[in-house]
């Protein structure tokens, strides 16, 4: 996955001149993730810029960019580490458009890598996507494989208004999978359905996604892959809670006020004639994160997922 | 070992006209009498404007007003420097710098009455709305003034902040920023001495607020603020500098700030009248028509005119912002991405 962020971020500097990078570390290391490794010597100082260590203004900067007229891309360098940049994020990169009448935009993209699994220090494994699906006036993607992060990222770059882009650290290495090179997009506010199924339907996105693909053996179980969480895809979601009628929700957040727990609520109230059983809701645990010798406990594993699954089923 | 001494430095102030009308002739700006007879008339407007807002606000008839009274030297002087093609970026209290750059005067009203669509500028404006959150606006200055270096625009960015705002993370980010990359940015502070109840000294320890752009490596000046000529030259310089490729600088606009914090507040809960009353002394209209008495460039009569003209442009804003038609509430959907999302087309139903 990393070569296929780094392949959609270089072809998009090569076709349009207004796409910059911002962050720390960017540069001549080429992030700690290497995700923009040899963009610097292909595009200049001007366009991948390392900047001081301040994520604040990091995302302010990029959002002044962005009223400009750029598309800049701003990397924060863990989601551990982005909570300094919520009030531009919240305040201002969501509100430009409206408290402006329109006047000014902001299209752009912030990356950060999230998620538990590679044995980091602590604030390096964050999942805490539902934060920022509770803000109104940006989108938050998070892909789930090296062919969707390139094309979600190009629809990213592309889309006119701020998006946050989640990449899951475990998967930066852990996949190969064929990816095109040159221009193909995936759309941002459609879910895909990775497997069909008739009897009960999965709904995760990220890292926990693969999981989900394990555990799913020996059921009819149909697979959505949610890919960009705000805006929903209602229209795929509900589609497929009218034809399965059980849903599990799994996601590595804490799962008091987790994004799968607004899912949850939506389908509950919006879908409780189609459904057979009680939405259930696979998540981490309302702990703190733990340092890496506890993290194997603390996400959901493979056999809590098929658990949950075969409750879905005793409905 | 000797202890070296490697830096050390020094705080320029600017006063060019004092309190009697003077002006130091030596460091007078260049402005021709009818762009000082100009900026005079936008200063008794910008003032009959806060006045009106002051009353419109008690009749209930505009929400929580933030007024400039005292401010107008540092507030114009500025903004009369800087040139079409600069960007702006202002807090909530630069009601004349709006006014200065031409956005009219009852969209200003339309704002405080709420509603966004008071803060929509001209395309051919590069004014960014009004931010609130105290200083937070700084790095967006800051990532103006990256992209224009990056596009090679010869155009600078000001912005607007407080005393207060000195103290906040996103004031040292910012600074730092626009220091690291020698940015065309000039950072315009009007110290007016409170952020709400809380006096400058509580707000640093520094002696001036000028100061603290040394630690980031580019010039700091401070000003007097209710001095509208040496506002204009600081701003002037600093903008000739930013567009020469020189890099930012930090004024420091020492003024005060008359009135309550906002319509909302009540200043003598935590100030010595004594005190605003020294400072009306030092009221910048006053200086600047003393000034134009002794140069032949004010008679009672142009006063006359001057005043009348004033009220009857913000008569004309009252009633134009009072006959604006009520926003649509579709526009809370419309404006939130640039297309209705699935969630979004269910939800405009409602309206």
């Amino acid at each position: 996955m990393v070569q296929a962020i780094n392949l959609a971020l270089r072809e998009e500097m090569q076709r349009d001149k207004d796409v910059l990078i911002l962050g720390e570390d960017v540069g001549r290391d080429g992030g700690v993730f290497r995700i923009t490794e040899g963009l610097l010597e292909q595009f200049g100082p001007e366009r991948v810029v390392d900047t001081p260590l301040a994520e604040s203004a990091i995302v302010g900067a990029a959002i002044g960019m962005a009223s400009y007229g750029l598309k800049p891309i701003a990397e924060i360098q863990f989601l551990g580490f982005i909570y300094p940049a919520m009030d531009q994020i919240s305040n201002h990169s969501s509100r430009i458009r409206s408290r402006s009448r329109g006047r000014y935009t902001c299209p752009l993209v912030i990356r950060a890598p999230y998620g538990a699994g590679i044995k980091a220090p602590e604030h390096h494994s964050e999942s805490c996507e539902a934060l920022f699906c509770h803000m109104p006036g940006i989108k938050v993607v998070m892909p789930s494989s090296p062919y969707y992060a390139k094309g979600l990222l190009i629809s990213s770059i592309r889309d006119p208004d701020p998006v946050l882009f989640l990449e899951s650290t475990r998967l930066y290495r852990l996949l190969k999978e064929d990816v095109p090179e040159g221009e193909y997009v995936v759309p941002l506010e459609k879910a895909r359905v990775v497997q069909e199924g008739r009897d009960v339907t999965i709904i995760s996105w990220g890292f926990m996604l693969h999981r989900v693909l394990q555990a799913v053996e020996g059921f009819d179980a149909e697979v959505i892959d949610l890919m960009t969480l705000n805006p929903l895809d209602e229209e795929t979601i509900y589609g497929s809670v009218k034809k399965t009628g059980r849903i599990v929700i799994v996601n590595e957040e804490p799962k008091t006020g987790s994004f799968g727990s607004e899912l949850s609520a939506s389908i509950a109230e919006d879908m409780m004639l189609f459904l057979k059983s009680p939405v259930i809701r696979v998540s981490a645990y309302d702990t703190v994160l733990p340092l890496p010798r506890l993290e194997d406990y603390y996400m959901p594993s493979v056999e809590k997922i098929r658990k949950a699954i075969a409750d879905a089923m005793r409905y | 070992m000797p202890e070296k001494i490697l830096e050390s430095f020094s705080v320029k102030r600017l006063d060019i006209l004092d309190e009697r009308g003077e002006a130091d002739t030596s460091l007078m700006p260049s402005l021709t009498d009818d762009q000082i007879r100009r900026i005079y008339e936008v200063m008794v407007l910008a003032r009959t404007f806060d006045q009106r807002a002051l009353n419109l606000q008690r009749e209930g008839r505009i929400g929580t007003y933030a007024s400039i009274l005292g401010q107008e030297a540092s507030q114009i002087g500025s903004a009369f420097a800087l040139e079409k093609t600069d960007w702006v970026f202002p807090s909530f209290r630069e009601n004349g710098v709006y006014i200065t750059l031409g956005h009219p005067p009852h969209m200003i009203l339309q704002y405080w009455s709420g509603d966004e669509r008071g803060l929509r500028t001209t395309d051919d404006k590069n004014i960014f709305p009004v931010c609130i959150p105290v200083a937070s606006h700084l790095p967006h200055a800051v990532g103006a003034a990256m992209a224009a270096k990056y596009r090679g625009d010869r155009i600078a960015v000001a912005a607007y902040f407080g005393d207060g705002g000195t103290s906040k993370g996103d004031f040292h980010e910012a600074l730092n920023f626009a220091g690291v990359f020698r940015l065309p940015v000039i950072f315009i502070c009007q110290n007016n001495q409170w952020a709400i109840s809380v006096p400058r000294e509580r707000q640093t320890a520094s002696r001036t607020i000028a100061q603290k752009a040394i630690a980031y490596g580019f010039p700091g000046i401070q000003v007097d603020g209710n001095d509208i000529f040496a506002v204009y030259r600081a701003t002037k310089e600093a903008l000739d500098r930013a567009k020469g490729g020189e890099g930012p600088t930090l004024i420091e606009c020492f003024t005060y700030r008359v009135s309550d914090h906002t319509t909302a507040d009540d200043a003598s809960r935590y100030r010595k009248k004594e005190e605003v009353d020294e400072w009306k002394t030092k009221d910048p209209l006053l200086r600047l028509r003393l000034y134009m008495e002794k140069k032949g460039l004010w008679t009672a009569e142009y006063q006359k005119e001057v005043e009348l003209k004033a009220k009857a442009d913000v008569d004309e804003a009252e009633k134009k912002a009072e006959s604006i038609a009520p926003p649509n509430p579709r526009d809370m959907f419309t404006y939130t991405y640039a297309a209705l999302t699935q969630k979004l087309q269910r939800e405009i139903k409602d309206f």
